[in-house]
């Protein structure tokens, strides 16, 4: 038995690739199977169209899909407004992130320093539909927000239900995935560029715009992939905390799936956000975020 | 170094965004008690009387059941193919290793309506019936590079030589892995199962695709906040979610800290080098 078990081992060391072989064939022959294979059925299915008496999926090749969402109006304004928001959203995670980054990497000390790590994992980890349930709570006209502004004497803001909501909820729960790529990145900064840099006379501005800035980079674009990526695909907040004018490319989907159940035209509108990810996939992994994911 | 006035600058914003991170998370802690219907502010009264509703709803019950079974099925399949992709790549030069990081990532990485819209196709243009399967495929898709991601941090940082030492010294590849390679790694992997279960457990965006008619318990939540209806429940509910993720959480960063073992290794690494 033991014998048998060395020529084993013994084979493996000899033969390190069918090792190698043996360990890589079940992930990669899952993912090629599955989700591959899932991505090429979403994008064949969105060439696809419902005969609207039977709503039965025809398997005729055309355009029609893409067609609908170019002319109209309303669905450019949903991918527009989808993208404008992700953008706006990223920016605000990574204005709201980059300096408490900064604190954790080179001022706090050790203890404080795991304090924040935690306050900013645990959020990460709590349930995101009940991140985004809680703030619907909360800026609703009788919510804490305008209790709170009312007490102090300021207007009520009243933004219960609205785009402002969708925003300030999306950078609420994506925070903490901006938060720790860029405070990853600013803690491998070695103290002793930063010495150099003064040390060759540049001022303090100097040396935060020409030595950490630069690399810090790549940590606050692999942040921004998940923030951008994350708002970009989501239907629940809009749903539940947006208002009339917040329809985002994911309730279309959504809703394409659910009540009207015309696959093919939701794989059509599904393919804009893979493709924009796409675009910014390949920009991101030119800059070096993927090392610094 | 930097300026005190900068310091303290820093400092402020750091605490502000602590803060703005975990108000809303005790407000919800304080919601779950509310006597009323209504869920304004302040709350009318204090109650517990909703966390008994929420746990005798054979409703949330059964939703909680699939969502247990979806969440431990998923966890299992990622600890297997995560941990067996991580190794590959931790131990062995061969092309396209870059790409195998890259297509692991791919599912969270991408848009959650395309990865949902994308298995719906899938299981729709294959003639898949949604069951409980459907679910734990799509669960276990974005499973995977977390455990993966866990065990290839640690295997990075805990040296091969270990391995050559124990075969050299003529264990086998049994007894390698039963006292070398296992004492390492096995925290990594109870880490990254741990994450990878909250994950699953928590899922929505993707799961409304792959669910049909099936409730797990986020799905559940999901309904009752878009329709307003039992929102007591929901607050009882959030109250136990939140305090059930904290759990697994602070365990996993407890465990993914140096262990005795790497610390060894990695010194003797540094020394070798």
């Amino acid at each position: 038995m033991r014998a048998a078990r060395l020529r084993v081992s013994g084979l493996f060391w000899r033969h390190p690739w069918a090792k190698a072989l043996l360990l890589l064939a079940p992930p990669l022959l899952a993912f090629a199977l599955v989700y591959l294979a899932a991505l090429v059925a979403l994008f064949v299915s969105s060439f696809w169209s419902v005969n609207p008496f039977t709503t039965e999926i025809q398997h005729i090749w055309n355009l029609g899909n893409y067609r609908t969402l170019w002319d109209s109006s309303a669905y450019r304004t949903i991918a527009l407004r989808t993208i404008g928001i992700a953008a706006v959203v990223t920016l605000t995670d990574a204005l709201l992130a980059f300096p408490l980054g900064y604190f954790m990497a080179r001022i706090a000390s050790g203890r404080s320093r795991a304090f924040i790590f935690v306050a900013v994992l645990l959020p990460l980890w709590s349930s995101y539909l009940i991140r985004v349930y809680i703030w619907r709570l909360i800026l609703d006209n009788d919510g804490v927000l305008n209790w709170t502004l009312r007490k102090v004497g300021l207007p009520a803001p009243n933004i219960g239900y609205s785009n402002w909501a969708v925003w300030l909820i999306f950078a609420y729960v994506w925070l903490p995935f901006m938060v720790l790529p860029v405070y990853g990145a600013l803690e491998r900064i070695p103290e002793s560029f930063v010495e150099a840099s003064r040390d060759l006379g540049a001022s303090g501005l100097t040396t935060f715009r020409r030595v950490i800035l630069p690399l810090a980079l790549p940590g606050v674009i692999a942040g921004s992939i998940f923030t951008f990526s994350l708002t970009l695909g989501d239907y629940v907040t809009p749903l539940l905390a947006g208002g009339a004018s917040s329809q985002f490319i994911g309730n279309v989907v959504y809703e394409s799936v659910g009540i009207s159940n015309n696959v093919p035209f939701a794989a059509a509108f599904a393919a804009v956000p893979l493709a924009v990810m796409g675009v910014y996939l390949l920009i991101a992994r030119r800059m070096g975020a993927f090392e610094a994911m | 170094m930097e300026q005190r006035s900068t310091r303290i600058a820093l400092a402020t914003w750091s605490a502000l965004v602590v803060l703005f991170l975990w108000i809303p998370l005790a407000l919800i802690m304080i919601y779950a008690f509310n006597k009323s219907n209504v869920q304004s502010w302040p709350i009318a009264g204090f109650t517990t009387h909703w966390f008994h509703v929420a746990w005798s709803s054979t409703d949330v019950r059964s939703a909680l059941w699939l969502s247990v079974r979806v969440a431990l099925v998923a966890t299992a399949t990622a600890i297997l193919l995560g941990s067996a992709a991580a190794f590959a790549v931790a131990r062995f030069a061969f092309f396209g290793r870059e790409a195998v990081s890259f297509l692991l990532v791919l599912p969270i990485a991408l848009p959650g309506i395309v990865t949902g819209m994308a298995l719906n196709s899938f299981f729709i243009a294959g003639h898949i019936t949604v069951s409980m399967w459907t679910i734990v495929i799509g669960h276990a898709t974005f499973c995977v590079v977390i455990v993966y991601n866990n065990v290839l941090a640690r295997l990075r940082r805990s040296s091969a030589s270990l391995l050559e030492a124990s075969q050299d010294l003529g264990a086998d590849g049994l007894q390698t892995f039963r006292f070398v390679v296992w004492p390492v790694l096995s925290t990594a992997l109870v880490a990254g199962g741990l994450l990878a279960f909250a994950l699953s457990f928590d899922e929505v965006v993707v799961t409304f695709f792959t669910a049909g008619a099936q409730n797990t318990l986020p799905l559940l939540i999901f309904g009752y906040i878009r329709l307003g209806q039992q929102l007591p429940v929901v607050n009882a509910i959030a109250f136990a979610m939140i305090l059930l993720t904290v759990i697994p959480v602070v365990l996993a960063q407890r465990l993914m800290r140096d262990t005795g073992v790497l610390r060894r290794g990695a010194t003797a690494a540094v020394v070798t080098k």
